[in-house]
């Protein structure tokens, strides 16, 4: 290290801008955004958003399903589906051994959980991804799964509700994962025709193909609040025109302002927002 | 070095280059240098067929980008008769990275929607080098909705090193604009045939890709990210984008065995570019014979058949 790094503090160090909340794991956390140091249990009451800043933490698939579900009468859809290695994709690393270190780490099986239940008594489906997973990135076995969930809302004509956390198409399936941005967009487009309502919430971070598809195609969008979603990265964009991006550029607020989403919710309104939105758009008493 | 060649075909170019100078030398009707000429072009043609018999996915990927590549705009006066040229999305503007129009191929009325990089620098600058932002797509989708209002089979040429990334295209909603693209021709009643000419990048080319059948011509290339892209994120440097080409399979016997593309039309010995006419009669003649059979089917069984196939992506065989 440097003198001058060494004189300038951590938190601005780092090159990309997160700074560094190497907290021993227990009972205390430090937020990524503030730094401020917050007690495991309490920061869990308030679903993993900052009591200090504000800041959407990010949260697992599983725990995103469970904070939003009704606790009863849930049922996992497509949990056959698993991914697939068709290329023997091949890099520094075997395709096949990512999936298996992701599948070890997260403890499921592929980026994308789906499930049947309520919100607030009302029958649905919702499916969210896992950023944990392989950057929650979309292969064949993520675009199945979306697509069996929205299959099911399709057949028992319920809403369908995804949350979405995701870099975008996986590399390593290369063209099926391009086609699965197809394949997505047109069972949400089925569910447009037959008036099955479909709400996509963009959760921190949003891009690539995905973006390009399935999070972009809801009769309603909504974000967490700074919730970062874009087509192409702040880095590829920088490269290509040569300038700093403006601030808070790809933010929901932004993403709010230039048109691209309906709303901005707050996780603690999640359910409720959601379910008020659903009940009105199927034209059924306020749940 | 013969810049006209790529780096793996100078071999050729050393040839082409002998039989050049002796065609300057053999003004005086000598036998024996015209024999010389016709022996060196044999050898050439022999050179070229070994060499583009065996090219690797990164060699491919440098012809489908080949400067003298034909490109859309050298298409349409090849392929249609009684072409306009329409503009515009009626939102924002004309986005001059995609070109449309209505034409006629053999006859028949077609939508046309093609990607188009450009020639010269200043053909590139004005065509965003092939990048369409929100608007380009915008068009192209209302351009398929009145082809479909007025029963026209949509004709799409993909050649794009992807949709531009650029804070305009952000704030427009670039994603949007694919995604929409993508839905709305799942279910279009018309017959689509869409065909990668060159370069196939990633949501921007899907975003005038999906169809009833998918050509691939033979040099040409599809991916979901660009090699190079590839290559930085798993190597951290574009030197290995060969290697990253190798692992994605990115030409079209790869993507035909995986069932994504229909159909690779054969291209002229050492690639489109060698003989462009060429090229255009073979191309014209497919989307014809494509186009009859699409156009003798019930159009509600072609949206079932277009909409399980889409369905049917990635299913373990």
């Amino acid at each position: 290290m440097s003198w001058l790094e060494k004189i300038v503090p951590s938190s601005v160090r780092s090159a990309d801008g997160t700074r560094n909340s190497k907290v021993p794991e227990g009972l205390w956390k430090k937020c990524t955004k503030c730094d401020a140091v917050l007690y495991r249990p309490e920061l869990e009451k308030y679903l993993d958003v900052c009591p200090k800043c504000d800041h959407h933490m990010r949260i697992g698939a599983r725990r995103r399903l469970d904070i939003f579900l009704d606790k009863d009468g849930r049922e996992e859809l497509a949990t056959d589906v698993l991914p697939v290695d068709r290329l023997k994709f091949k890099d520094v690393k075997k395709y096949k051994d990512r999936i298996t270190t992701a599948q070890k780490t997260t403890g499921e099986k592929e980026a994308l959980i789906a499930m049947k239940g309520t919100l607030k008594g009302l029958p649905i489906v919702s499916s969210a991804f896992e950023f944990a997973f392989h950057g929650g990135s979309m292969g064949y076995a993520v675009g199945e799964r979306f697509t069996r969930a929205a299959q099911v809302a399709l057949e028992e004509r319920i809403p369908y509700v995804c949350f979405s956390a995701t870099g975008g198409a996986r590399m390593q399936e290369a063209l099926i994962s391009l086609m699965q941005m197809a394949k997505t967009s047109a069972v949400i487009e089925r569910m447009k025709m037959e008036g099955i309502p479909f709400v996509s919430i963009m959760t921190d971070p949003v891009y690539g193909g995905v973006s390009a598809s399935l999070a972009l195609l809801g009769d309603i969008n909504a974000a967490e609040p700074g919730a970062r979603a874009g087509f192409a990265g702040p880095a590829i964009i920088e490269q290509t025109i040569r300038q700093k991006l403006p601030k808070g550029f790809q933010r929901s607020e932004f993403l709010l302002e230039h048109g691209a989403i309906d709303l901005i919710i707050h996780r603690k309104e999640m359910r409720d927002r959601v379910a008020s939105l659903l009940a009105k758009l199927t034209n059924q008493p306020a749940p | 070095m013969n810049l006209n060649y790529l780096n793996f075909e100078q071999p050729i170019a050393i040839l082409e280059g002998k039989i050049e100078e002796l065609q300057l030398v053999g003004t005086d009707n000598d036998l024996n240098i015209s024999d010389e000429i016709e022996r060196l072009r044999e050898k050439s043609v022999k050179l070229t067929e070994g060499i583009y018999s065996n090219l690797s996915p990164w060699q491919v990927v440098q012809v489908a980008r080949h400067p003298q590549r034909p490109y859309t705009a050298d298409y349409i006066p090849r392929l249609f008769d009684d072409w306009d040229e329409l503009h515009g999305d009626r939102h924002f503007g004309d986005d001059k990275a995609i070109i449309a129009g209505i034409g006629r191929l053999d006859g028949r009325s077609v939508m046309v929607i093609g990607e188009e990089k450009g020639r010269s620098v200043k053909d590139k600058v004005y065509r965003n080098f092939g990048m369409p932002k929100p608007e380009g797509y915008r068009k192209a989708l209302r351009l398929m909705e009145m082809a479909e209002r007025f029963k026209l089979p949509v004709l799409t040429l993909i050649d794009t090193p992807g949709a531009y990334p650029g804070i305009d295209s952000e704030e427009r909603g670039i994603s949007e604009s694919i995604a929409q693209n993508l839905a709305v021709m799942s279910r279009l009643r018309t017959p689509i045939i869409c065909t990668v000419i060159g370069e196939g990048s990633s949501g921007g080319a899907l975003a005038i890709g999906v169809g009833d059948h998918l050509n691939m011509l033979q040099y040409s290339t599809y991916f979901v990210i660009s090699p190079e892209g590839c290559a930085n994120i798993i190597w951290k440097t574009v030197d290995k984008a060969p290697l990253a080409a190798e692992a994605m399979g990115v030409t079209s016997t790869i993507l035909e065995e995986l069932g994504i593309i229909d159909e690779t039309i054969e291209e002229p010995l050492g690639g489109a570019h060698r003989d462009m006419d060429a090229m255009a009669a073979k191309l014209k003649e497919r989307l014809s014979a494509q186009l009859d059979e699409l156009t003798s089917q019930d159009i509600d069984s072609l949206l079932a058949k277009r909409y399980q196939r889409l369905m049917s992506y990635g299913n373990p065989a």
